[in-house]
Formats: C-alpha cells, structure tokens, sequence
C-alpha cells in the first residue's frame, strides 16, 4: 500500500517526537504509556480486545457457564428429536429456555454447551500454538539476525523450506499414523498435543522472517555497538538489549497468528484430524452440520458465527495494538 | 494514515456482516427448493416393498441410473459390488439365476443358461447341467458349456484378474491346484479338472466336498460365461461381450455407461429378464446430496449403488415424496464385535458388561432411526435368512425396549472382576459418519457405568489392513470394533460363515474380527454345508446362531434399512432380497 504524502506528513511529527524527546510532558512517558493511550483512543480495536477478553473469560469458566446455563456437553437427549428424522423436534434447531442454541440431530447434544467448551479448544490450541510458533521463532530469528554468515544462511533456508511445506497435509498424515498413546498423553489430549506442536512449528519461520529482519537493522546501531565494545557477552547482548527492541514486533505478529491459529484448528477439526469425539469443537461440530444445513441451518451457523467472531474480534485488536505500538508502519 | 486504516477496517466488518448474512440466506434458501409436480403418478411409500410397483409390460424409453460409486469392475468375474451383480443381469447370465420376484421369493433359483435345474448325484458332489438351445452371443454365436466353463476358470487366474469373489476356486479347487486359463498349458485352455464339458451343451461340476449352496455360487456373476476369443484379460471389465438382453455401447470410467439392446438375445429363451426399456444409461457423478437433489427433480431414475438417500435429503423426500419412496431392508446388519485377544475382552463377562450397558435405541437413533436405520437387532442373523429368528433375545434388548440394563452390566462387570469398570477403545471408520455417530452413543452409554472407552477412527479406505489383521488389531488395542455385513449370498454360509467360523481368521482382510474359533460352531458349519436340504441346513443354522450368541462376542445394533428412490415413470419396481434389497434391475422399465 502506498500511503498518500500529506497524510504521512501529518503523522510523522508526532510519531517520531513523541518517544524519543516528550518536550512539552511534565511526567516521562515510556513507549508503552504512549501505545496504551493510543490504543485507548481506538474503539474498533477496543472492542475487538474486549470480545477477546470476553472469550477467554468464556473459556476458563466454561464449566459454570454450562452448569448454569445448558447441560453437560456430552449428555444426549435423544428423546427431544424427531424419532424418524433424527432432526430437533422443535422449530429453530431446538432452541428453547432450557437449550438456548437448540440441540444436535443425531444425538441430542446441547449446542449452547458445546459452542461454549469448543472456545476453550480453540483457544487452548490457538494460543498455545502461538506460544510455541513465537518462542522458535524468536530465539532462531534473533540467532540468525545477530550472527549472520553460515548461521543466517543455514536457519533461513530452514525457514524457506518449513514456508513451501502443506501444512494441512502434513498434519493430516501424521494424525493417522501416531499412535493413540504417546508421551503420556491419550485421545483428545494426544491431538491437542500434536496440534499444538505442527501447527506451532509451521507457524516459526513467519515471526522468524520478522525477527531476524528486525534484529539485522538493530545490530548496526549504536547502543549495541558500545554495549559490544564495553565488553558484553553474546548472550546478554542477544536478549538484554536486543529481545526488549524487538517485542513490539512480536506482540504484534503474535496477535495476528493466534486468529491464523483459530482457523487452522477449525479447519482440522472439520476434516476430522481435529480432537478426538465426544470432545466438543467449532470445526467439528461445522462438519457435522453440513449433513443437515438445508433442515436446521442453525445447527450450522451457530459454530460459525463462533468462529467468525473469534476471528474478527482477533484479528480488530491486533490491528490496534500494531497501529499503537508501530503508527509508522505500512503493512 | 489512523483515519485511512479505520475506514478499511470498517470495510473489512462490513463485508464480513454481508458474508454472514449471505451465508445465513443460502442456508435458509436450501430449504425451500422442493415440491415439485413429481407426484402425480408416484405409487406410493413402500410400493416397491413385497409386491411389483407400477407393474406394466410396456417396452420402450430409456431408464436412466445415477450412481456416486463406480463398480470395482464390470468384468462379471472381477465384480463384487452387490450392485454390480444387480445390474450385470442386463449384459450377462448364468447357469441359474435368482426368480424375478419380490422380497424373500427372490432368493428362490431357477434356471437361466440351463434348461432345467441341476441333477444332483453322488451325495451332493456331482452337479450336471444341459443348456437351452436358443442361448446365444451379441455376434449370434451360441453360448455353449465351454464359455461357461472359461468363464469360470477366469476366477483362478487372480495375478490377471484380481478382485470378485472365490468361492468357486474354494469349492471345486481348494488346493488351488489349477493355475487358472492364461497360464493353462493344454490347448482349449480348459485344463480345470472339475469341471467337464463332454459336448456343447452339456456341463458337469465334480465337487471334493458336497456343499449345499454350490448352485448360489453359480448364480454369482463370477459364474458367467466369456468367450475365450473376446476376452481381454484384465481390460474385459472395459467392454464385456453381452449374451444378455443388453450390449455395451459406451463406457468411461467414472462418467457414463450407455447400453443398447442386443437384437440376438431371444426373450423365449430367458424368463427371468423382461427388457422394457430400449436403452439403459448410468451416470456416474461425486455429490452424493447433489445426485439425491437431480433424483427428486426427476433427471434419473434411480440411484445404481441403492446405498439410500442421504440425511441431507431425507426430511424433504419424507415430506414432499414420500409415494416414491421405498424403506425395505438391506439384509445388513450393523454391529460392534469384540476382538477377544484385546484385554480385558478375553473374558465373557466383560464382553457381556457392554452388551448389557449398550442403549440400543439410541444407537438405532444414531443410525438413523427405525426407518432411514432399520429395526433393532437381538441377533447376528439378518431376518431373510433361513434359521433366522428375530425373536431370540439372549441378552432381553427387545424386552427392555431397547434402554440399556444397567444394573446386568453392573454384575456382570463385578464377575468380570472389574467392579469398577475398565478403559477401553472403539475403532470405527473415519468415512462413514452414522458409524461415527454410533460409536459416540455406545461411548456415552459405557461411561454410565464406568466404562472408558475412546473412539478412535481409522481411515476408511484401509479397513482390511487395519482392523482385518489380527496383529493390527491388538497392538491398537481396538476392544470394540464397530462395521457391517451383509450376505454375498442369502444362507448362513454366505452371512455368517466369514464373520465366525474359526478357518476363515485370516492374516489380513480378515472378517472373523473376534477371533471366535470354537469347534462346536466350525462343526455346525460343517454339517449345515454338507445338508442338501435348505430347511435342515436353515435349522442346523439357527443352532449356530444361537451358539454365537452365546459366545458374546457381537453387539447387534439394527437389521439395516435404507430409504431409496424410485421416480415416478419407474416400472416394476421391487426390492429383492437377493439382491440386499436393491430393486431388481432386470425387470424394471420407464414409462416413456
């Protein structure tokens, strides 16, 4: 994108004086004062990041949002269906006071309880993923940044050849060879183990890129430069003054991959490489939908407005926190 | 910049709000695509169930079959697809075949390339045939004893022809002594000895071993005759050579199949075809939902693989055609069997704990409840079977209506020596969702009484290297296995034979999925093979039955039914039990 002239005229100045010389404050503002008032001035992204506070907020108390609010989510109630169908008996998929998103055809199942614990798969691996995808991807990126040469040359081909792998193909052979124990993990737990791991090693090489581009401009400056020639060691050089340069960057990109991550797990789930039945997810519950779309839409609808609002909210906040903590930034 | 980011911001939200609404509209939009003009003539629901639908013998038009599943081959030696053997009777017959008639009466067999029905001698080993006169080739040429003959040498050759089923080799060669047609050293290539061929229209089948069912094995597709100077080894099933009321006329593989009617077939020589229409077309396409949706306008006339309509389908068809629906039962059952190598398996009362603590009418439920599922099952031998009995109910399933017996399970798991439950796993098919289904309703049950029990589901596409190896099986520790079957022929030989007798484990592609090898139920085989008499041999299998049961080692769930589509203009149209209740192609028609 290229960004017309005046408009980048009119942010500059602010931009660039603000955290470098405050003339005019009374009180030192630090760099992330400064991103949070920005932030707070943003209501999109606000919004966004209150959805996504709600969602976790959603996740961890699932169980006493279910027992006040549904049933357990593996409980069937096949006595509520239509006996020669197998649909929801009622009209709108079910949907009543005592099933506020109706029930699933087949076997009965709450889907407000379903919808509700699935966020907390999704999430789980989300972020997890994240977790996993951002801390390869720093310490290699940061490696490859600093040291250059054979290093830079060896991780980055890495990086190349882990870009050009398919994923989701990946992912789905190796489901169906692990086995159904494996480091003390069994069922649901094993895939969530193993989702975790792929999607979080095939997500590295995107934070890694950023890294590791972040780190060749930050290691000719001047600061690195005296703190090299007073004697530093690599290490401390790598991560007291380096790492705390780069985690704007980090965060921002780590917004951004967990809604990446959101999708992926849905995307799985629906192709049935996701977690284990009876465990209840978003993607999963999608694909059961897609045999009875044209009698109980809702049935289907439900789990994707959950994935789709999950996403957004994401994918708002991130937008926010990159404008708050980078406003020079294009991309 | 802020001001410029916001605003595409904004457009992302709003496009995403129009996506959604879009979505919501076509899923609401599906909904209404139905009630078209098709009832008119439709002949009501279960027409074609017992008796003929829309009987009529008027000749002409053309009947038009839909499938999502193409043939494993059309070669009538290499077919095992039920619907192949269906729909072969168009382009080939046999010694016998299976009468023109509906539901049970067609498992009746009467005469087809033969004359008259077989004289038996020699205690059940000797078959002798005489054919008609007036049988002949699409070239006019006659079809004699020898075609027949070659026809069934081609089962042997399987590193040519690999595929169809081998119960002839088994019966007239159990030590594959032969080494089939293209590796035969004399020069007729008729160097099978148990078969004899002493002129053109005479043929002799020498057995080892008498078996009472030999003459359903030759009214198996696998049993046609081919004429040696046609036959293109592994690329007959291209273009087989017709001595059936239709030929061939094009084919692609995966597209369509269009037959035309073969002048030189004489209706006075068969009486089991009628051949109404002039010509026949199969259209294969990938969409099972979609095909459902072209059916229920009226583009085909019915569905090749009768596999059933689909749940996407179903409530509109219920609805809106219900005169042309058929809910008949496939001969099937659907089941979970328990592998007694897989602790804690190996002791009958742990298997019991799970029959017991099985809720049956929710597994029906998951199967698609008693129409689209079928009714439930208390025993492992389908109703169309002789020696069959719906109402022995060993474990009080019909008794109890279906709900699980919680406290029995609770005993028997105490017996068991594990009060307390056990940890467990379910394998089931990753392709087939209504198995899924029922796996997570048997897991649910199990849990009630401690059971633990994780479902793990297996790619499909290699069933017979997964679950049908032994080793597979429990190095996986699959306690409980949930499948189907159904008959390759309809006696208990052809039902139950692979699926509990204990000669049939195999290393691989093995049915016996408990490993149940117990002499007193190979013995009962043995005698009921051996009995010439379909009602002794229906009662020596109603003992075997019982003893199966017994041995808990299957969990019956339902008698699978299917609701299938019979347009409008369709003509006698009826389920045929021979055929696991696919209607039966050979008589069907259209009106024009």
């Amino acid at each position: 994108m290229t960004a017309p002239l005046h408009d980048t005229s009119a942010a500059e100045p602010a931009a660039v004086a603000a955290p470098e010389t405050p003339q005019k404050a009374i009180e030192g503002r630090s760099p992330w004062k400064i991103a949070w008032s920005r932030l707070k001035r943003d209501k999109v992204a606000l919004a966004g990041g209150v959805i996504v506070l709600l969602l976790i907020l959603v996740a961890l108390f699932a169980p006493l949002i279910v027992k006040a609010f549904g049933h357990p989510p593996e409980e069937l109630h096949e006595d509520l269906l239509d006996p020669l169908l197998g649909l929801p008996a009622g009209d709108w998929g079910g949907m009543n006071g005592d099933f506020l998103l109706g029930i699933e055809p087949v076997n009965g199942r709450d889907v407000f309880s379903r919808i509700v614990y699935g966020a907390r798969i999704s999430l789980l691996v989300a972020f997890l993923s994240a977790f996993v995808a951002v801390s390869l991807g720093t310490v290699f990126g940061i490696i490859a940044g600093y040291f250059g040469g054979w290093v830079d040359a060896a991780i980055s081909r890495v990086m190349d050849l882990l870009l050009a792998f398919p994923q989701l193909l990946f992912i789905i052979a190796l489901i169906s060879v692990i086995p159904s124990k494996l480091w003390g993990f069994e069922g649901s737990g094993l895939r969530i183990a193993v989702l975790v791991l792929v999607i979080g090693f095939f997500g590295w090489p995107y934070i890694g890129r950023i890294v590791r581009g972040q780190t060749l401009s930050l290691r000719e400056r001047e600061y690195v430069e005296a703190a090299r020639s007073l004697g530093a060691g690599r290490t401390y050089i790598l991560f007291r003054e380096l790492l705390p340069n780069l985690v704007a960057p980090i965060t921002v990109y780590t917004t951004l991959m967990i809604p990446t991550n959101v999708l992926t797990e849905a995307a799985l789930s629906f192709l049935g490489v996701g977690v284990k039945p009876p465990t209840p997810s978003w993607g999963e519950t999608l694909s059961t939908a897609v045999r009875t779309y044209e009698d109980d839409p809702l049935f289907m609808i439900f789990p994707g407005v959950a994935i789709f609002i999950t996403v957004l909210a994401f994918n708002l906040f991130g937008d926010g926190v990159r404008d708050a903590l980078d406003p020079k930034g294009s991309r | 910049m802020t001001t410029h980011r916001t605003s595409k911001r904004r457009l992302a939200a709003g496009t995403a709000v129009v996506l959604a609404a879009m979505l919501t509209a076509t899923a609401c939009g599906g909904s209404d695509t139905k009630k078209d003009e098709g009832k008119a003539g439709a002949s009501g629901f279960n027409a074609g169930i017992g008796k003929v639908s829309n009987a009529s013998d008027k000749k002409g038009g053309e009947l038009k079959f839909v499938a999502t599943q193409e043939a494993d081959s059309w070669d009538p030696q290499r077919g095992y697809y039920g619907f192949m053997w269906d729909f072969a009777r168009y382009y080939t017959r046999q010694l016998v075949s299976f009468k023109p008639a509906p539901g049970g009466e067609s498992t009746e067999l009467v005469p087809d390339l033969a004359a008259g029905k077989a004289e038996i001698s020699d205690g059940g080993k000797t078959y002798k045939y005489t054919l008609k006169d007036n049988v002949s080739w699409e070239d006019g040429s006659p079809v004699t004893a020898q075609d027949i003959k070659y026809g069934i040498e081609r089962t042997w050759a399987q590193d040519v022809i690999s595929g169809g089923p081998v119960y002839l080799m088994q019966v007239l060669d159990p030590k594959t002594e032969y080494k089939g047609p293209y590796k035969d050293e004399s020069a007729d290539k008729l160097g099978l000895k148990a078969i004899e061929t002493p002129d053109a229209k005479t043929i002799i089948f020498k057995l080892p071993q008498p078996n009472g069912d030999f003459e359903q094995m030759l009214a198996m597709p696998a049993a046609s005759p081919v004429k040696q100077d046609k036959d293109t080894a592994a690329k007959y099933g291209l273009k087989p050579f017709s001595n059936g009321p239709y030929k061939i006329d094009s084919y692609e593989p995966n597209k369509s199949m269009k037959l035309s009617r073969n002048d030189k077939w004489k209706p006075e020589s068969d009486t089991i075809r009628k051949a109404l229409p002039d010509s026949i077309s199969v259209t294969f396409m990938a969409n099972a939902d979609d095909m459902d949706k072209r059916l229920m306008n009226g583009e085909f006339d019915l569905d090749l693989n009768a596999t059933g309509i689909g749940q996407a389908a179903r409530a509109t068809a219920l609805k809106d055609h219900k005169a042309n629906l058929d809910n008949g039962q496939t001969g099937f059952i659907r089941y979970a069997v328990f592998p007694q190598t897989v602790a804690p398996f190996d002791n009958i009362e742990c298997r019991k704990a799970v029959i017991y603590a099985a809720d049956h009418k929710s597994l029906q439920t998951a199967r698609g409840g008693p129409q689209a599922g079928g009714d439930i099952a208390p025993n492992m031998l389908p109703l169309g079977i002789k020696g069959s009995d719906g109402k022995y109910d060993p474990y009080e399933v019909l008794k109890n209506d279906g709900k699980p017996n919680v406290e029995k399970a609770k005993e028997a798991l105490k017996a068991c020596g594990k009060p307390e439950g056990f940890k467990t796993t379910i394998a089931v098919r990753n392709n087939k969702p209504v198995e899924v289904a029922t796996a997570v309703s048997l897991q649910n049950a199990l849990k009630q009484v401690g059971i633990d029990a994780q479902v793990d589901q297996f790619d499909g596409a290699q069933t017979s290297g997964i679950i049908g190896s032994p080793k597979v099986v429990k190095e996986k520790g699959y306690g409980i296995i949930i499948m189907g079957w159904g008959a390759d022929f309809p006696t208990g030989q052809g039902f139950s034979q692979p699926l509990v007798d204990g000669r049939f484990i195999l290393q691989s592609g093995n049915n016996n999925f408990s490993e149940l090898n117990d002499p007193a139920i190979n013995g009962l085989f043995d005698q009921a093979i051996a009995e010439t008499d379909p009602a002794k041999a229906g009662d020596i299998y109603k003992q075997m039955n019982q003893k199966v049961s017994e041995a808990a080692v299957y969990l019956p769930f339902v008698y699978d039914k299917t609701i299938t589509w019979r347009s409008t203009r369709l003509t006698n149209a009826y389920t045929s039990d021979a055929y696991n209740g696919r209607y039966d192609y050979a008589s069907l028609g259209v009106l024009k």
